[in-house]
């Protein structure tokens, strides 16, 4: 992300180290000047950072049965628990797990969804629309027909549909197990059109320029021409959208798994946890409730923020 | 013009086909149909009568056309879950979400227009940058929390509005509607709401933009040289040009809203065709996905045919080069 677009402006003079041209580019100056960026992108890194290092930062094992203490059920945050005087930063859920805890390994799992999500549509998105530009043809229309006809559903219901399919594929004693990977599949195959719309467009204009003339001239073949000449000029718009489908990754794996068809019980995502806690919002016990839904919404929303400004620093023409 | 519409129907048509054949494909290769309807105790003899039965010793394409047959009127066979036809169940439940996917599109049409001319006008007032911060916070906030927070605040907190269920319902020949009774309109205001707030924020924005957009053209200067008073302007001049892309992009959202009742209905157990969806992932239930599924794509494709149509219609200007240019 951060030595993509060098600026063209720079003087060749003292050859400054690279760090510190990476610093003074147009890209990070523009970040140095968007406050909005900063602040989200702070917000980003703490949370993963907090994700990837859950094992260590986490007081607890929420899924090692023998640290849980039923008794500590129901603590509420910053209390001692009435039984066994033991408090919890962010209190317990009915179970007597820490919620803390259980909020950093359900980010770890929301997170890694989300990105392995976004990878795996990107490579679909990528590839095909690369193909299709490129190539054009019988084998565009078909790619692009394809794309057509699954834009016509609103991705989340033909992430619910993949799910559901691949639900009644896998036998039932493996399901939980292969839950998550089964939500990478369902979100990652739910999303691949945007990218494979927007390298076509790039692509279509690229295949014309010079470079890619002198390229075929000398003799290069078609996929070294794809992969090693046209695919550097179309990232730009396609971290962009990654970015964005990011957020929305992260809500669709929620909102799958909020409805039960996601993250299973056992290996809790933030969804799981929203899911659960909503059956304690009659009975008082808030804190299993709003500090997971809180974690979802400063993710979703930090991430959206930056993908918004990536958009205007890597486009000037769009502001 | 013609030719366009022509192209236009065959391509909805293709598109019903390829739904049509993975829905068949789910019935016909995830888990065993067989499996599914006989019990444990069966002889082989009951199982290659009822694969015979089924039709499923003949060719997948005979298959496949027996199924569209079938589709074509509504016969989808029986729910693994409810042993009932699966085309009673969704007839059975679809006022309900047709109820509530109307409500909350009038309530995202009629808001979202009224706040995006609201923001466009006052475009430096405090107010108008409150509502667009808001709706920034609105778009990244998933349909499900919004759902949440409505229960805490109206259901838990003040206790004014029901948390689930449509309340109270009448039956009108086959149509169960909860708009007669006080407590189905109260129950349909909390889903209505969560429903509709995404939509309202879309449509709010696209207003906004779009009405901007004309209220820097020269025929408004020229109507404000004249004179004439800011309402009129406003109301007569730059709203009229402001609706047409606002009506279709309304019809395409049409199509989410009933996607998106999936999310409300399982918040709210609004006993609607999403939260039978739901369930029936949750069961692999796939005679009622596959219904579901080509239910929701003849809906979805006739909307996107109908507002293709309509764009035609409303304005001119892209008659040309719609039917010059491609797609």
């Amino acid at each position: 992300m951060t030595d993509a677009p060098l600026s063209e402006t720079q003087v060749s003079a003292p050859a400054p180290s690279r760090i510190k041209r990476i610093w003074e580019s147009d890209f990070m100056w523009s970040f140095r000047h968007a406050p909005v960026a900063i602040v989200s992108a702070i917000v980003v890194l703490v949370l993963v950072l907090a994700a990837v290092f859950a094992p260590l930062i986490a007081p607890f094992d929420p899924f090692n049965p023998a640290t849980l203490n039923l008794m500590n059920g129901f603590t509420p945050p910053g209390e001692a628990n009435a039984f066994t005087g033991d408090t919890f930063f962010l209190g317990t859920d009915d179970q007597g797990r820490d919620v803390f805890s259980t909020i950093l390994y359900g980010m770890r799992i929301s997170l890694f969804v989300g990105f392995s999500a976004v990878l795996l549509a990107m490579l679909i998105g990528v590839t095909l629309g690369l193909i299709a530009g490129y190539l054009g043809g019988w084998t565009e229309s078909i790619i692009m027909r394809i794309a057509d006809v699954q834009l016509t559903f609103p991705s989340i219901l033909v992430a619910m549909l993949i799910f559901g399919i691949a639900k009644g594929v896998t036998p039932a004693e493996y399901r939980d197990q292969m839950a998550i990977w089964v939500l990478i599949l369902a979100i990652g195959l739910s999303d691949w059109v945007q990218f494979a719309r927007v390298v076509r467009g790039t692509t279509l204009v690229e295949k014309n320029k010079e470079y890619v003339q002198a390229a075929k001239l000398i003799g290069r073949s078609r996929f070294s021409i794809m992969l090693r000449h046209i695919l550097p000029n179309v990232l730009n718009p396609v971290l962009v959208i990654a970015t964005i489908s990011l957020a929305l990754a992260i809500i669709a794996e929620a909102t799958l798994s909020f409805l039960g068809v996601g993250a299973p019980p056992t290996k809790p995502s933030l969804g799981t946890l929203i899911r659960i806690g909503q059956e304690f919002m009659f009975s008082g016990e808030w804190w299993i409730l709003l500090f997971p839904a809180a974690t979802l919404l400063a993710l979703a929303l930090s991430i959206n923020l930056l993908g918004d400004w990536l958009r205007d620093a890597l486009n000037p023409r769009l502001r | 013009m013609l030719a366009y519409i022509i192209r236009r129907v065959a391509q909805s048509a293709l598109v019903l086909l390829v739904v049509g054949l993975v829905a068949f494909a789910m019935f016909r290769f995830v888990g065993d149909p067989i499996e599914n309807m006989l019990g444990q105790e069966r002889t082989m003899e009951d199982v290659e009568r009822l694969r015979e039965n089924l039709g499923l010793d003949q060719p997948f394409v005979v298959q496949y056309y027996k199924f569209l047959e079938n589709a074509v009127q509504g016969n989808f066979g029986l729910s693994y879950r409810q042993g009932r036809p699966v085309a009673d169940i969704l007839l059975e439940r679809l006022p309900a979400t047709l109820e509530l996917a109307f409500v909350s599109g009038l309530l995202a049409l009629l808001g979202g227009i009224a706040l995006g001319i609201f923001t466009a006008i006052r475009k430096r007032g405090v107010t108008a940058n409150i509502i667009m911060t808001a709706s920034l916070i609105g778009v990244s906030l998933p349909t499900f929390l919004i759902g949440i927070l409505l229960i805490y605040v109206f259901s838990v907190e003040l206790g004014w509005l029901p948390s689930f269920g449509r309340g109270q319902t009448v039956q009108i020949g086959g149509w169960s509607t909860g708009f007669l009774t006080q407590s189905g309109l109260q129950a349909l205001v909390l889903p209505a709401i969560t429903l509709g707030l995404y939509q309202m924020t879309l449509i709010m924005r696209l207003v906004r933009t779009e009405m901007l957009e004309v209220l820097r053209m020269d025929y408004i200067r020229f109507a404000r040289a004249r004179g004439i008073k800011d309402r009129a302007i406003n109301f007569r001049h730059a709203l009229k040009n402001t609706l047409v892309p606002v009506i279709t992009i309304t019809g395409l959202q049409l199509g989410s809203i009933i996607a998106f009742a999936i999310i409300t209905e399982t918040v709210f157990q609004w006993p609607g065709v999403g939260l039978l969806f739901i369930n029936a992932v949750q069961f692999v239930d796939i005679p009622v996905m596959a219904a579901y599924l080509m239910m929701i794509s003849v809906m979805f494709v006739s909307i996107n045919l109908i507002v293709d149509m309509l764009y035609f219609a409303i304005d001119p200007r892209l008659r040309v080069d719609r039917t010059a240019g491609g797609h």
